[in-house]
C-alpha cells in the first residue's frame, strides 16, 4: 500500500467571491521510504499540496488516499487521528510551545492520543536522545540554537512512528552547515522506511532527495 | 486528550499571564463575593427579625382595634378594662390575656433624667410575653386593681437612671408623678427596631390615670397550643365587635406577621442578590473578552496542536477548561472574601449577616457556570479554526 496516493487532486479557495486556483489535477504517488523535494517559486501550489499530503486540508476535486483512507469520507475528528498517527510535520518556524521543555514538546502528540505523562516523558526522551539531544531535555526553546530546535521538531514528528514526514522548508531558518546536519537526520529516517518529503526551494536541499517534482501554477511541471 | 492533562494545559497557560488571570478573576471574585455578602446580610437581617419576632413568645394573637391594611387610617381605640371581661370569657384563662396602653414619657429619678416608653399593662404581661426579670418582682394583680404606682424598669431605664446602684425600692418619676421600682428586666437589646430596653411598665389603671384616659390600645393573647389561635381569633373579635358595633377589630397571629416580615425580606435578599449578580456577570464578560484575546494570540499554537493531532474538541476544551479555571478560582476566592466580610459587619457593624451554605453553593456554582457560559465561544472558535491558516498566523 502506497503511503499516500493523490489523483488528479485540485484545490481551489474562494477569496472575498474569487476562485483562486492552487492546485490544478496534481497525482503523485509516495511509498515507505521513498525521498522526496517538491521544489518551485513562491505561489506554485507546493505549500498548499503539503497541507494537502499532511490532511491538513481537503482537496476540492480528485481523490487523495493518505494511508489507505479517502480524506473526503473522513471527519474532522478522524483527519485529526490520521495525522496524529500517519503523519509527522516539520516547520521552518520549528513552532515549538514557548515556556515548555524539549522533552514536553516532543511528548505533545502523544497527548492527544491519551498516554499519560510518564510514557510520553519516556518517549519523548528517548526521541531527544535519537536526535542528539539527549543531554538538553529540560530545555526550553529560547535556551536552544537554531539547529537544536529544529531537531527537537523532528523529534516531536517522530515520537508517534509516522510513515510519512513532511517538512516544510526544514533548513530555511538555518546556516548552511546547520542544515545539512539536520537533512542528514532526516535521510537516516529514510533508511528505516520513514517516507520522506521535503518542500524547498533550494535547489543544493533538493538535490539530496531521490525524487525531485517541480511546480509551477499548480501544476507537476517536471518530475526527475 | 485526558482531562487531567487539560487541566494541566489550562493552569499552565494562566500562569504564564499571571498578572492578566490575576486582573480577570478579579471581575469574578467581586461579584461573588458581592453575592455572598449581600445575601448573608439579608439572611441575618432576616433571621434577627424573625428571632425577635418568635422571642415575643410563641402562640401568640394581637387584637387591635382597625384595620390591618394599607392606607386605612389609624382608629382610635373604643376599649377599656371593661372589655377584658368577655374577653376572659371568650379565653377561659384571664391569666392568658394582656393589655396595653402605651405613651412616651420622660422619667427622672433625682438628678437623672430620661426618656422611656411607659406601657400600661396587666399582671399577666410576663406570662403572655416572655419578659424575665434581673431583680425585684413584677407588680401583682392587687396592684393593678388599686392602680398602685409601682414600675419595672427596663434594663436601659435602669442604667440611665440609677447607674451601678440598685433601683428596688427606689423612687423615680414618670410624667411627673412619682412610682416606686419593684423590679427590673432582663437586658432585652432591640426588637423591630424598637429598643425594649427603654420600656416602663407600670400598672394598667395607674397608667390611664396618669394620662386621663381610660381606653386602652390593644390586647394579647397567648393561646394553649398553635390549633386553638384560629378559634380564639374568631371568638375574641365577634366577642368584642358585638360591644363596638362601630369598630373594626384586627388580630394578627405571629405566623402572619412572620409571614410578611419573611416576603419582604425575601424579595429584599433578592434584590440584593440580583444586583451582585449584575456585577458577577459583568466578570464574566470580561472572561470571555480575555479568552478570545487569549484565543487570537495562541493560534499558532492551536493550529501546531491541530497539526500533531488534537481534534477539535480538545481544543475546545482545553480553552473551556481555562475559563472554568478562572472562574472558579476567582469564585473560591470570592467565597472567602464575601465570607470573610460578612463575619465582619456581622461583628463590627449593628447589621446582622450569616453566612450560609446554600449561598456559598451558589454563588460558586454561579461562577462555574459563568466560565462556561462565556467561555464557550472562545472555545468553539479555537476548535473550529483552520489548522492551514492558524499555522500562517504570525
Amino acid at each position: 500500500m502506497s503511503a499516500i496516493e493523490a489523483t488528479d487532486v485540485s484545490r481551489t479557495y474562494e477569496l472575498d467571491g474569487v476562485s483562486v486556483q492552487a492546485l490544478r489535477g496534481v497525482s503523485l504517488t509516495v511509498e515507505p521510504g521513498d525521498y522526496l523535494a517538491i521544489i518551485g517559486t513562491s505561489g506554485s501550489g507546493k505549500s498548499t499540496l503539503m497541507h494537502l499530503l499532511g490532511g491538513l486540508d481537503r482537496p476540492t476535486g480528485g481523490t487523495l488516499l493518505i494511508g489507505g483512507r479517502d480524506v473526503a469520507r473522513l471527519t474532522p475528528n478522524e483527519m485529526a487521528e490520521l495525522r496524529n498517527t500517519t503523519i509527522g510535520f516539520v516547520f521552518q518556524s520549528f513552532h515549538l510551545l514557548a515556556r515548555t521543555t524539549a522533552q514536553d514538546n516532543v511528548g505533545l502528540p502523544l497527548v492527544y492520543r491519551g498516554a499519560g505523562r510518564r510514557e510520553r516523558r519516556d518517549r519523548a526522551a528517548a526521541m531527544l536522545d535519537r536526535v542528539g539531544l539527549g543531554h538538553r531535555i529540560t530545555h526550553r526553546p529560547n535556551q536552544m540554537s537554531g539547529g537544536e530546535q529544529q531537531r527537537v521538531a523532528i523529534a516531536r514528528a517522530l515520537v508517534t512512528g509516522p510513515s510519512v514526514l513532511l517538512a516544510d522548508e526544514p533548513t530555511g531558518n538555518l546556516d548552511s552547515a546547520t542544515g545539512s546536519s539536520v537533512l542528514s537526520l532526516l535521510e537516516s529516517l529514510v533508511d528505516e522506511g520513514v517516507a520522506v518529503v521535503l518542500v524547498t526551494h533550494d535547489r543544493d536541499v533538493a538535490a539530496r532527495a531521490h525524487r525531485q517534482i517541480r511546480m509551477k501554477d499548480g501544476r507537476i511541471v517536471e518530475t526527475r | 486528550m485526558r482531562l487531567a492533562e487539560a487541566w494541566r494545559v489550562a493552569l499552565d497557560a494562566l500562569r504564564a499571564n499571571r498578572l492578566r488571570s490575576m486582573l480577570t478573576m478579579l471581575g469574578v471574585i467581586i461579584g461573588v463575593a458581592a453575592v455572598v455578602a449581600l445575601v448573608a446580610i439579608g439572611t441575618g437581617t432576616k433571621q434577627q427579625i424573625e428571632n425577635q419576632v418568635e422571642g415575643l413568645g410563641s402562640n401568640l394573637l394581637i387584637v387591635v382595634p382597625g384595620r390591618l391594611e394599607a392606607g386605612s387610617a389609624p382608629t382610635s381605640s373604643p376599649l377599656t378594662l371593661d372589655d377584658l371581661d368577655v374577653v376572659n370569657r371568650a379565653v377561659g384563662d384571664r391569666s392568658r390575656v394582656a393589655v396595653t396602653i402605651a405613651s412616651g414619657e420622660t422619667v427622672r429619678a433625682g438628678t437623672r433624667t430620661g426618656y422611656a416608653s411607659m406601657q400600661g399593662v396587666l399582671e399577666t404581661t410576663p406570662t403572655v410575653f416572655v419578659r424575665r426579670l434581673d431583680r425585684g418582682a413584677y407588680f401583682t394583680r392587687t396592684d393593678v386593681s388599686t392602680g398602685r404606682r409601682v414600675a419595672v424598669l427596663g434594663a436601659g431605664v435602669a442604667r440611665d437612671l440609677f447607674g451601678d446602684r440598685d433601683p428596688i425600692g427606689r423612687q423615680l418619676t414618670i410624667g411627673g408623678v412619682r412610682f416606686r421600682v419593684v423590679g427590673v428586666f432582663q437586658q432585652l437589646g432591640q426588637s423591630l427596631g424598637v429598643d425594649r430596653d427603654g420600656e416602663v411598665h407600670v400598672p394598667v389603671t395607674a397608667a390611664q390615670r396618669l394620662l386621663g384616659t381610660e381606653r386602652i390600645d390593644g390586647l394579647a393573647i397567648r393561646a394553649p397550643d398553635r390549633d386553638r389561635i384560629g378559634d380564639l381569633s374568631t371568638a375574641v373579635v365577634a366577642a368584642l365587635a358585638e360591644r363596638h358595633p362601630d369598630t373594626d377589630f384586627s388580630a394578627v397571629t405571629q405566623e402572619q406577621i412572620l409571614g410578611v416580615l419573611g416576603d419582604i425580606l425575601g424579595v429584599l435578599t433578592g434584590v440584593l442578590a440580583a444586583i451582585a449578580g449584575i456585577s458577577l456577570l459583568v466578570g464574566g464578560v470580561g472572561v470571555s473578552n480575555i479568552m478570545l484575546v487569549s484565543v487570537r494570540e495562541r493560534t499558532r499554537e492551536i493550529g501546531l496542536r491541530k497539526a500533531v493531532g488534537a481534534r477539535p474538541r480538545d481544543i475546545g476544551v482545553q480553552f473551556l477548561l481555562e475559563a472554568v479555571l478562572l472562574t472558579t478560582t476567582g469564585g473560591i476566592l470570592g467565597m472567602a472574601l464575601g465570607a470573610g466580610t460578612a463575619l465582619l459587619v456581622d461583628r463590627l457593624s449593628p447589621v446582622p449577616a450569616a453566612v450560609t451554605w446554600w449561598s456559598m453553593a451558589l454563588a460558586f456554582g454561579v461562577s462555574a457556570a459563568v466560565g462556561i457560559v462565556f467561555g464557550v465561544v472562545p472555545a468553539q472558535r479555537a476548535g473550529r479554526l483552520d489548522p492551514v491558516v492558524a499555522l500562517r498566523t504570525e
